[in-house]
């Protein structure tokens, strides 16, 4: 027994265990998040019961089971308490009974014991709306301008192609309101403050006034022209609409146009309900958000956090490799150079909040504030720079990450063999040219360990962020096809921001609880592909300079 | 050469046989020289530490001259003087003068960079870049601002056929130069410095690291490359110094002891301590 003791051999378990005990915490928080947040795809099958609860008169109720859990009698409400001992444990459902409109809430909770007759009928639809969230019921007719033209099964035969045609109606009117409308709103306030500016400057003839005059009227005649195309695309739209009789009974219009998705769940075959898993999946990532964020997607708020680190890197990279070189390469080792390294590590110590309120202070106030002042006077009292954006917000998380970058790069360049760069001297290389072909080259996989760092700091911070460009709505990516197509001065939504947001800023808690989970998920996800891209490069880049360690 | 320390002189009697390495007895004598490199009261500091003391060396055109001596005893740094790669090492400090073809090195004034073109250095451990072959060779035309291929191209060609190395790598020219063999790695070292077309060739060890066949293609290399080229060449190896120098300085702490034509000092020492050395009685 001594001798296992002495071996050591209990401390090689204890390690290993310890690291066991890491890799299942990360791996069950992954999973934890990942089924929580891709399990709400799945199309749930829609219940019908009879909700009879003491002292009123049964109701039908309709809707998906959301949420399951035993609580004490103790807390139910007085009325249910009732049948009940007073110490037993009863099943409550949450269920989704969604018609918003009608209700006020999406959920309502219940107890198991008061639900009688559960059943599944497949003629139960779940209708997903571009607004009041999602409708149950029974469809019982297809409407072409108020009048009825299909009932009951005979519905699901034209429902099909009818909402297809909808869905292409709608995307053209998408088109025509950002690509063409987009560029003439653009145009127009590019004419207001090249003519605003001119007045400044006091050179605004008659001239030129008649000249933008003109094109203005251009501008406006193209834009009545596509309001005159979109109100006939509107009108087309209204076309159809679908008679819902609801859990209670009443009958609601539901028009196609506000309609997303029509399916029967309790019908569905599991490859069906993989193919609507599937095409629910991509609407998430790939639509815009709705209903304050409610519903709907996330894709702007993907794009604002990938633009957001890739800006940042653009400055971060450049900046901090400078600094390490200069540290390492040309200050002269000693006092000064020490605190000022030393004070660089610190810097990575302070929290991100304070660059936040630097960012604010510094970039966006004082610079923002000054280059409004100089270049955009004709802007203003609206601001360009001199408000949050993503320019700022890049800047302040490249001056959180900068230490990472610093002290990562100079490690690398120590690295560098001294009998390399006395190679590189002896052939007649100046300090510049050791650096330029030699060092920096060989540095570079250290750089990128210090960028890939840098990116897992920037894209979880959130608090800065806040302070420096975020928004929980954007009305415009950074980046699109109007000049100068990167809109520096914009603001950005960011997939951090956006669980925060939809967590603890949601009128709609219980809706959205699936969403932070799955928003969380996709935010892992993103950090990891841009790691990963990150390593890979590193990879590449130490492929070229393997078997440097043996020398 | 050196009389700071006083030392007993030896019988004139012949320590090695150096017939055995199938050179000829030849004599050479510095007066029949052209020298080419001088050193005039050498003095080297590390800091508090003095490594070289006045050494006063001539160095003749177109002849192999070798280094030995103990570890520590100032060789290497000796070597480094010669293309002043000893500013790098914080600290260190020059007195004194080296005359290259005349020219003191030493000034204020002259060009350190354009001062190790005409100076090529080869070290103990085969130093290659990452690159491939051909971009090692051709490193000293490119920082030089050499970008015409057909220039480069040839340049490369001569200078690995004349380190012997051209028909070993002709087929990977392009191909990462730390996949050669720690021989072919040093003869392409020595392509390298020799591509900038130096006048004097520094060798610190060369031989050190490699296997008895390498070391045996260097010194072969050695005695093409003297007719083009003045060389220097530290070595622990007393055998190979015997082999390839024309001329052997025997430093001892800092000092040049003994500095002569190789077959008369290793043949007929003039001090203890030289003889002690090469027969092996010491170091």
């Amino acid at each position: 027994m001594k001798a296992w003791w002495g071996s050591g051999e209990p401390w090689v378990w204890l390690a290993a265990s310890t690291v066991a005990l890491c890799l299942l915490m990360v791996f069950s928080l992954l999973a934890f998040i990942a089924v929580q947040g891709l399990g709400f795809f799945w199309p749930a099958p829609i219940m019908q019961a009879m909700h009879h609860t003491p002292g009123t008169a049964p109701t039908r109720l309709v809707g998906e089971i959301y949420h399951q859990d035993e609580v004490p009698v103790s807390r139910l409400t007085k009325a249910w308490q009732a049948p009940f001992a007073a110490h037993q444990e009863v099943t409550r459902y949450l269920i989704k009974v969604g018609n918003r409109e009608h209700y006020g809430l999406d959920f309502r909770w219940v107890l198991k014991a008061h639900l009688q007759d559960i059943q599944y009928p497949p003629t139960l639809s779940v209708v997903e709306r571009l607004e009041w969230g999602n409708a149950y019921g029974d469809i019982e007719a297809l409407q072409e301008n108020g009048v009825t033209i299909a009932e009951g099964e005979a519905v699901w035969e034209m429902l099909e192609s009818r909402l297809q045609r909808t869905r292409d109606l709608r995307q053209q009117i998408k088109q025509i309101e950002k690509q063409p409308l987009g560029r003439i709103h653009f145009q127009l306030e590019k004419l207001r403050l090249q003519a605003r500016k001119l007045s400044l400057q006091h050179r605004l003839t008659p001239e030129k006034i008649a000249e933008f005059e003109t094109q203005r009227r251009e501008q406006e005649a193209l834009s009545q022209q596509l309001h005159d195309q979109l109100a006939v695309l509107h009108q087309a739209m209204q076309r159809d609409s679908l008679l819902l009789r609801e859990m209670q009974g009443q009958h609601i219009v539901i028009p196609l146009a506000k309609v997303v998705q029509i399916i029967q769940p309790n019908r569905l075959n599991g490859m069906e309900k993989l193919h609507y898993y599937g095409l629910r999946l991509w609407h998430f990532v790939s639509s815009d958000p709705r209903e304050a964020n409610t519903e709907g997607g996330v894709f702007p708020a993907i794009f604002g956090t990938v633009m957001m680190v890739l800006i940042m890197s653009i400055i971060v990279t450049p900046l901090g490799v400078m600094a390490a070189v200069y540290l390492q390469e040309y200050a002269k080792p000693g006092f000064w150079t020490q605190l000022i390294r030393i004070s660089v590590n610190n810097l990575a110590g302070v929290p991100s909040i304070v660059y936040g309120v630097f960012g604010l202070g510094f970039f966006v106030y004082l610079l923002g504030g000054n280059i409004d002042a100089w270049f955009f006077p004709e802007a203003a009292p609206a601001p360009v720079f001199g408000t949050p954006g993503i320019l700022w917000a890049s800047l302040t998380l490249a001056l959180l990450t900068l230490p990472v970058v610093i002290v990562a790069t100079e490690e690398g360049l120590a690295r560098i063999p001294r009998s390399l760069r006395e190679g590189s001297f002896a052939l007649g290389a100046t300090q510049y040219e050791v650096l330029r072909y030699t060092v920096l080259p060989m540095a570079t996989p250290a750089m990128m360990t210090g960028l890939i760092l840098a990116i897992a700091r920037a894209a979880g911070e959130v608090a800065p962020l806040m302070l420096v460009g975020v928004v929980k709505l954007a009305p415009s990516l950074v980046l699109d096809n109007n000049a100068p197509f990167l809109h520096l001065d914009r603001k950005f939504m960011h997939l951090g921001f956006h669980i925060y947001d939809v967590g603890f800023q949601s009128p709609n808690v219980e809706a959205t609880r699936p969403l932070v989970y799955a928003t969380a998920f996709l935010l892992v996800l993103v950090i990891l592909v841009l790691n990963l891209t990150a390593f890979w490069i590193r990879a590449r880049l130490r492929e070229r300079y393997k078997s440097l360690e043996t020398m | 050469m050196n009389m700071n320390i006083k030392l007993p002189p030896t019988t004139a009697r012949s320590f090695i046989d150096l017939n055995l390495f199938g050179r000829s007895n030849h004599q050479y004598r510095l007066e029949d020289e052209n020298i080419f490199l001088e050193t005039k009261d050498l003095n080297l500091f590390y800091g508090q530490q003095q490594v070289l003391q006045s050494i006063n060396l001539s160095l003749p055109k177109h002849r192999v001259t070798a280094f030995i001596g103990p570890s520590g005893c100032g060789k290497s740094s000796l070597l480094r003087c010669f293309n002043r790669l000893n500013d790098l090492i914080e600290d260190s400090r020059t007195e004194g003068q080296i005359l290259l073809d005349g020219e003191d090195i030493y000034q204020p004034r002259t060009n350190v960079a354009y001062l190790r073109r005409k100076v090529g250095m080869v070290f103990q451990k085969p130093n290659p870049f990452p690159k491939s072959v051909y971009e090692n060779v051709a490193y000293g035309l490119r920082i030089q601002g050499i970008k015409q291929r057909k220039r480069l191209d040839e340049t490369v060609e001569t200078s690995l056929r004349a380190a012997s190395l051209w028909d070993e790598v002709k087929d990977r020219l392009k191909e990462n130069a730390l996949g050669l063999s720690g021989g072919q790695q040093q003869r392409l070292i020595i392509a390298r410095a020799i591509a900038i077309e130096p006048e004097i060739l520094l060798l610190d060890e060369p031989a050190s690291a490699l296997d008895p066949i390498s070391t045996l293609k260097i010194e072969e290399l050695i005695n093409e490359l003297k007719a083009k080229f003045t060389i220097a060449i530290v070595t622990h190896n007393m055998q190979q110094a015997a082999r390839v120098s024309d001329y052997t300085a025997f430093m001892y702490m800092g000092q040049v002891i003994e500095f002569g034509s190789t077959n008369v000092l290793f043949t007929t020492p003039k001090y203890r301590q030289t003889e002690d050395y090469i027969t092996g009685r010491y170091g």
